[in-house]
């Protein structure tokens, strides 16, 4: 659900609704027509809406926050858990965490880069393979996380004969995050003006180096935005993970260990474990932690993306 | 390479009937509905049930997350000064980052307690309904954000001359104009919905059973799969597979009907 990145055409298009809009709200007809009851009653119900959306997100939040706060220490995330995860720390676990997302980045960046440059460069959208990738990553998308889980637990733990292991969830994560990856890299390259491939070729320069030199860096931004969109995912992952990289919480040795995520700790201590509230209230902070981290970067990044034009390389 | 993500689909395809094969060929689709409960163990297959939960926690939550994504989009574009509206989708976009399992986990330890105090035991369709409409509500306003976003400015600049409120303007000439756009919103909430598992597993309670009112315990589809898989071998485990196999027709029939609904306009 990326954003389309507007051409200079459309950019003067938006720049004027904006205006409008803000013409349309301030001006005097509308503010007195604004008090007849037929316009009263939607203004009052959608700022009640508002109102109401805000204060529960903002509930869930604070409760996080608040009840996480109290627990976090250097000793929570550098020791290991002990009694089942009610003292101790999370250390194992943040390591089995990058490691598992590590392998999916690792196996799924190349993979979602290299169709993306495919399907945006090499191949035309209304073709009948673009439209068939293009369907099959809808479907891939709208995946439930637990059929994953099922298909990853058949495939790499059972067929592979991968078991439950590190390995195992990064790689059924991989295929999870890479409709996210291969969309946004797309757009990233969509958003490289025509100008740059036109002059490129005029110049004689071959398209494997117009790729390196000049479309990849000028798509940079997207890329990396689709990087950080698919690091959020993988990471806030849970369902797909609890049968195929599993949920024992010793320091993984091996790539072939079974290892507990952030998202599995949270789950088991919430749910098996009494008393296990206080810790689960703090891994589940770490976790936000990151998370909040990732997609501040990100939608920092794709504000820059949008705003300039002509790309930084 | 670009065949990859079809390959990948028909992968999880293939291995969801090559595991559901046996049992299908065993027992035959018809038992899965007809069976008199959900005992695996003692081959008894029904998973009606089940597919109750999903469907009832489902459309409760859309219901719900519908009229108040929508709301909240018209909210950001017509009605709320700049700053608030800008702040209100960095708060609507937070929380589309934020993971089922910590949605689930708040649900556990702050709503269910809540609806146990109105009515025991709390783990209940109702909470299931709430968790999952506050987890579908970003994606629905985030759609329908970006749909509002691609409404001709022609069109606004016609409701301002012919002097037209608000309201009127949004509801006259806004919403039809975006409404395929809304309804793409409203599908991928439902897809999220259909397929969540780990916030619906915490507070459902996870009775199989068929609820006869919003406060009665409920397991669905997912939390079947998430709970059982770790134990199950055989026709059990298969039954699950089986289970997988519904859940990605239900997806597989929602996306390609977003897709026909705009052609992919939203995505691409």
């Amino acid at each position: 659900m990326s954003k389309n990145s507007p051409t200079p055409g459309q950019e003067d298009e938006l720049q004027l609704t904006s205006t409008l809009k803000r013409a349309v709200t301030r001006s005097l007809p509308l503010w007195i027509s604004s008090l007849q009851p037929a316009e009263l009653l939607p203004t009052v119900i959608l700022w009640a809406v508002a109102t109401v959306v805000t204060g529960a997100l903002l509930w869930l939040l604070s409760d996080v926050f608040w009840h996480g706060t109290g627990q976090i220490s250097w000793e929570f995330l550098t020791t290991s858990p002990s009694n089942a995860g009610r003292d101790g720390g999370i250390a194992p676990i943040v390591v089995s965490t990058s490691l598992i997302v590590g392998v999916c980045m690792a196996v799924s960046v190349p993979l979602g880069l290299g169709t993306a440059v495919l399907l945006a460069e090499f191949a035309s959208n209304s073709s009948g393979l673009g439209q068939l990738v293009r369907l099959s990553l809808d479907v891939l998308a709208g995946v439930p996380s637990i059929v994953f889980g099922l298909f990853g637990n058949a495939f790499f733990c059972k067929t592979l004969g991968l078991g439950f292991s590190i390995l195992s969830g990064g790689l059924t994560l991989a295929c999870m995050v890479l409709p996210i990856l291969i969309r946004s890299t797309q757009e990233g390259f969509r958003a490289v003006p025509e100008d740059y491939r036109r002059c490129a070729a005029a110049l004689g320069i071959s398209r494997t180096a117009i790729l390196w030199e000049l479309l990849l860096p000028a798509a940079m931004p997207g890329v990396t935005v689709g990087l950080l969109l698919g690091l959020g995912r993988a990471l806030s992952e849970t369902a797909a993970l609890i049968f195929t990289s599993g949920y024992v919480d010793r320091m993984p040795e091996s790539l072939f260990d079974s290892g507990r995520a952030l998202s599995i700790h949270i789950y088991d201590l919430a749910m098996n474990v009494s008393g296990g509230e206080p810790h689960a209230y703090a891994t589940a902070l770490v976790l936000v932690g990151f998370l909040v981290l990732i997609n501040g970067t990100t939608s920092w990044l794709a504000e820059r993306f949008r705003q300039s034009k002509i790309f930084v390389l | 390479m670009a065949l990859l993500a079809a390959a990948i689909v028909l992968l999880i395809i293939l291995f969801l009937v090559w595991e559901t094969l046996p049992i299908l060929q065993s027992i035959g689709l018809a038992r899965f509905f007809n069976d008199s409960s959900w005992h695996p163990t003692s081959e008894e297959f029904n998973l009606l049930p089940m597919l109750w939960g999903t469907l009832l926690v489902t459309v409760g939550a859309v219901l719900i997350a519908t009229p108040l994504g929508i709301a909240s989009a018209i909210f950001c574009h017509y009605y709320a000064p700049r700053a608030i509206a800008n702040l209100y989708r960095r708060l609507v976009e937070l929380l589309a980052g934020i993971p089922s399992v910590v949605y689930g986990f708040w649900g556990l330890v702050v709503l269910v307690p809540i609806i146990g105090r109105i009515r025991p035991p709390g783990a209940s369709l109702l909470a299931g309904i709430l968790i999952l409409t506050l987890m579908i509500l970003p994606t629905i306003t985030l759609v329908a954000d970006a749909s509002l976003t691609s409404v001709p400015p022609e069109y606004l600049r016609g409701c301002a001359a012919m002097g037209l409120g608000r309201w009127a303007t949004v509801h006259g000439v806004v919403l039809p104009a975006a409404s395929s756009g809304l309804l793409t919103g409203v599908i991928l909430g439902t897809g999220r919905a259909i397929g969540e598992t780990m916030a619906v597993l915490m507070v459902c309670g996870n009775v199989v059973q068929t609820p006869k009112n919003v406060f009665e315990p409920v397991r669905t589809l997912t939390a079947n799969i998430a709970l059982e898989m770790a134990y199950a071998t055989g026709h059990h485990r298969a039954a699950l597979f089986v289970s997988g196999l519904v859940l990605m027709v239900i997806v597989f029939v929602l996306v390609i009907a977003a897709e026909l609904l705009n052609r992919g306009r939203i995505y691409v």
